[in-house]
C-alpha cells in the first residue's frame, strides 16, 4: 500500500517569498505525524499544500500514490480542522458536522446517522441544535473535529486546532486527540509550533525551519539525538557544546549538546564519577520553580543550563547557591553529537552556546 | 447633573421639534379641506385629496416611474456592488483601495455635481434621456451603499469559512449557494432597501439626467408653484415618505437582528 501522503522535492514560492523548500517526506497510513517549527518556517503552507488551498511551486505531491498536485480541495479525500475552527455561523451543530454529506448529496436517513455517529464520538450528542455561537471554545473545537471526521477522510489536517484553549484544556485535548486517532485509525497530521504537544501526540514528528525539513524522526528520536543546534534549541532546551570545548571536555572536537536535566550541579569538591565529563562553573542565576530548579551557570564566559529536581533542597537553599562555585558532571552518554554544524546565517542561535 | 441637564434638554428638545414640526405639517395639510390658503387650524378634515391625487393621470405616471426606477436601480446596485464587494475582500490588486474609494465617493459628493457630470457624459455619447438614463444616475449613490454593506459583512466574514466549505467538498456554487449567500443576506436586504429608499426620493441627479420625465420627486417639486394643487401635492409627500421611510426603518431593524445573530 502506497503511503498516505509523499512530498517529492515540493517548494512553495509566494512572489519572492521561499516559504516551502525541497521539502521530502512520507507519512505512513495511520500514523499520527507532527509538523513542528516556528511561525513562517514554512508547516502551515505544507499542511495547506495537502489540503489542496495551495498548489506547490515545484515537486510532486501524492496522496496514497496518487499525484493531487492540481487538483482542487474538494476532490481530494483529505479533510481540515482549521485553527479558527471555521463553523458555519447561521447553521447548527448537526448541520455544520452534515454539512460534507449534504453537499455530497449523500441521503437524508444515512446522513443523520452518520452525524448522530461523528457527534458521538466527540461526545456532544445533546448539543446537535445549539449554533456555534451558543457553544464554549471547547465544544466549536469538538464540532470542528467531528465535521472534519465525517466524510471518513483517509487523512485529516489539523492546524494548530488547541491554540486558542487554556492550558488545562489543551492537555485534555491533547489526550482525547490521540485516543480518537487511535479508534478512528485515521492518518492525522498536525502542525504546531508547541513542542510539547508534538512530544505527547506524534507517532513521528519532523521539524521545519525556513522552509526545510530538519529532522524526522519518533519523538524519543528528535529529543535524545537532535541531529542540529537548532532542532536541540527548538524541541526542548539545550546546551550545544562547540568543538573548542568539545575538544578540551572530551578530548574530541566533535561539537555535541547535553540536555539541562541530564546535568548534575554539585559541589566542588565532590569527585565526579567514572564515565562522566565533568566541568566547573560558578551560578550566576538561580531560578526555584516548584518541581524544579534551573540554574544558569558561568563555565569560562559561556553558559551553561542546568535544570535539577528539588529532591533534597528546598527554595531558600536553591537562593543561596547564586554566586557559588560549583561541579557540573554529566554522564558520557548524555553528550549526543550533532550531525550537522550549526547553520549561523539561517536560523535562529541555540539558546545557550558553550566554547567558541 | 439633573438641575443642570434641563439647557441641555430643551435645546435638543427644540432642534428635534424645528426639524420635524414642518413635516407633521406637510402631514396635517394633506387633510385640510381648503384648497389654496392655509389657515391654522385647517377649517375642516377631508380624506378626499387622496382620491385626487390617485385619479390624476400625471402622479399615477410618476409614481409608476419612481417605483421602476428605484426597482431597478436597487438591483443594479446589488449585482454590481455585491460582485465589487467580493473582488475587494477576496483578491488583491494593484489600485484596490483606490477602487474601494471611487466606489464610495457619489455618496460624499454633492448630487449637483454628479447630476453636471451626468448629463455632460450623456450629451458627449449623444444618449437620448430615457428610463435607464435616470437609473444610471440613480445606480451611482446605490451601488456606493449596497457595496458599503456587503463589503462591512465580508469584512467581519472568516476566509477560511469558504476553505472550510471547499475542503468538506463543495463546488463553487455550492459554496456560494450554502456559505457567501446566508453570510451576505442580511447585508443585502439592508443594502436593498436602502438603495431603494435612497433612489425612490431622489431628486437632484434625476433632474440632470431625466429629460422630460417626472418622477414623483419632480414632480412635487413642480407643482409647488400650481398653489391650487397644495392639498394633492402633501398627500404626495405623505406618500413619498411613507414609501422612503418604511426600508429604511425594516432596513435598520433587519441588521440589528443580523448583528445579534453573529
Amino acid at each position: 500500500m502506497a503511503s498516505a501522503v509523499l512530498f517529492d522535492n515540493v517548494s512553495k514560492h509566494f512572489a519572492e517569498v521561499v516559504a516551502v523548500d525541497g521539502v521530502d517526506l512520507t507519512i505512513e497510513d495511520g500514523e499520527f505525524f507532527s509538523m513542528l517549527g516556528p511561525s513562517g518556517s514554512g508547516k502551515t503552507t505544507c499542511l495547506r499544500m495537502i489540503a489542496g488551498f495551495e498548489r506547490p511551486t515545484s515537486g510532486r505531491l501524492l496522496l496514497r500514490g496518487t499525484d493531487v498536485s492540481g487538483l482542487p480541495p474538494y476532490d481530494r479525500d483529505v479533510n481540515t480542522v482549521f485553527q479558527d475552527y471555521a463553523l458555519f455561523p447561521h447553521m447548527t451543530v448537526a448541520e455544520n458536522v452534515g454539512y460534507g454529506l449534504m453537499v455530497r448529496k449523500v441521503g437524508q436517513a444515512e446522513r443523520r446517522n452518520r452525524v448522530d455517529e461523528a457527534l458521538a464520538l466527540v461526545h456532544l450528542e445533546t448539543l446537535g441544535n445549539r449554533r456555534p455561537a451558543q457553544l464554549s471554545g471547547g465544544q466549536r473545537q469538538r464540532v470542528a473535529l467531528a465535521r472534519a471526521l465525517v466524510n471518513r477522510p483517509s487523512v485529516l489536517l489539523l492546524d494548530e486546532p488547541l491554540g486558542a484553549l487554556d492550558l488545562k484544556l489543551r492537555q485534555e485535548m491533547q489526550i482525547e486527540l490521540k485516543a480518537l486517532q487511535r479508534e478512528v485509525g485515521i492518518t492525522f497530521i498536525y502542525v504546531t509550533h508547541d513542542q510539547e504537544e508534538a512530544l505527547t501526540m506524534s507517532d513521528r514528528l519532523a521539524v521545519f525551519n525556513h522552509g526545510r525539513v530538519e529532522q524526522i524522526g519518533t519523538p524519543a528520536d528528535v529529543y535524545e539525538s537532535p541531529r542540529n543546534a537548532f532542532v536541540a534549541g527548538f524541541v526542548g532546551v539545550s546546551n550545544v557544546v562547540e568543538s573548542a570545548m568539545a575538544a578540551r571536555l572530551r578530548g574530541a572536537p566533535e561539537p555535541f549538546t547535553v540536555r539541562p536535566e541530564k546535568i548534575t550541579l554539585s559541589d566542588r569538591t565532590v569527585e565526579p564519577p567514572d564515565g562522566t565529563v565533568s566541568v566547573e562553573g560558578t551560578v550566576i542565576e538561580a531560578t526555584y520553580l516548584g518541581m524544579y530548579s534551573r540554574y544558569r551557570v558561568d563555565v569560562d564566559g559561556a553558559v551553561l543550563l542546568v535544570a535539577s529536581q528539588n529532591l533534597d533542597v528546598d527554595h531558600s537553599e536553591v537562593g543561596a547557591i547564586r554566586g557559588k562555585r560549583v561541579r557540573l558532571f554529566w554522564s558520557e552518554r548524555s553528550c549526543r553529537p550533532l550531525a550537522e554544524a550549526a547553520d549561523d546565517e539561517k536560523g535562529p542561535r541555540p539558546l545557550t552556546r558553550l566554547g567558541s | 447633573m439633573r438641575t443642570k441637564g434641563w439647557g441641555l434638554k430643551a435645546a435638543a428638545l427644540g432642534a428635534i421639534l424645528y426639524l420635524h414640526v414642518p413635516i407633521v405639517f406637510v402631514f396635517l395639510y394633506a387633510f385640510t379641506t381648503e384648497e389654496a390658503s392655509f389657515r391654522f387650524p385647517p377649517p375642516g378634515l377631508t380624506t378626499r385629496w387622496f382620491a385626487v391625487a390617485w385619479a390624476n393621470a400625471d402622479i399615477r405616471a410618476a409614481l409608476g416611474l419612481s417605483l421602476r426606477v428605484a426597482f431597478v436601480s436597487m438591483i443594479v446596485a446589488l449585482i454590481l456592488g455585491t460582485l465589487t464587494a467580493g473582488a475587494v475582500w477576496r483578491t488583491k490588486f494593484f489600485g484596490r483601495e483606490t477602487l474601494s474609494l471611487f466606489i464610495i465617493l457619489p455618496i460624499a459628493l454633492p448630487g449637483i455635481i454628479t447630476g453636471i457630470a451626468l448629463r455632460s457624459a450623456i450629451n458627449l455619447v449623444d444618449l437620448p434621456f430615457s428610463f435607464w438614463t435616470i437609473v444610471i444616475g440613480h445606480a451611482t449613490f446605490c451601488v456606493a451603499v449596497a457595496y458599503n454593506n456587503v463589503i462591512a459583512r465580508l469584512r467581519r466574514t472568516s476566509p477560511s469559512l469558504i476553505e472550510a466549505s471547499m475542503d468538506l467538498g463543495a463546488r463553487g456554487w455550492q459554496t456560494f449557494r450554502h456559505v457567501l449567500l446566508p453570510q451576505m443576506s442580511s447585508a443585502l436586504v439592508t443594502g436593498g432597501m436602502l438603495a431603494f429608499a435612497l433612489s425612490f426620493d431622489e431628486i437632484i441627479v434625476t433632474t440632470f439626467t431625466a429629460g422630460n420625465q417626472q418622477t414623483l420627486p419632480i414632480w412635487i417639486f413642480s407643482s409647488l408653484v400650481r398653489p391650487r394643487n397644495r392639498p394633492v401635492t402633501n398627500v404626495v409627500a405623505l406618500v413619498v415618505v411613507v414609501l422612503t421611510f418604511v426600508p429604511i426603518a425594516l432596513a435598520q431593524r433587519f441588521s440589528r437582528r443580523a448583528e445579534e445573530a453573529t
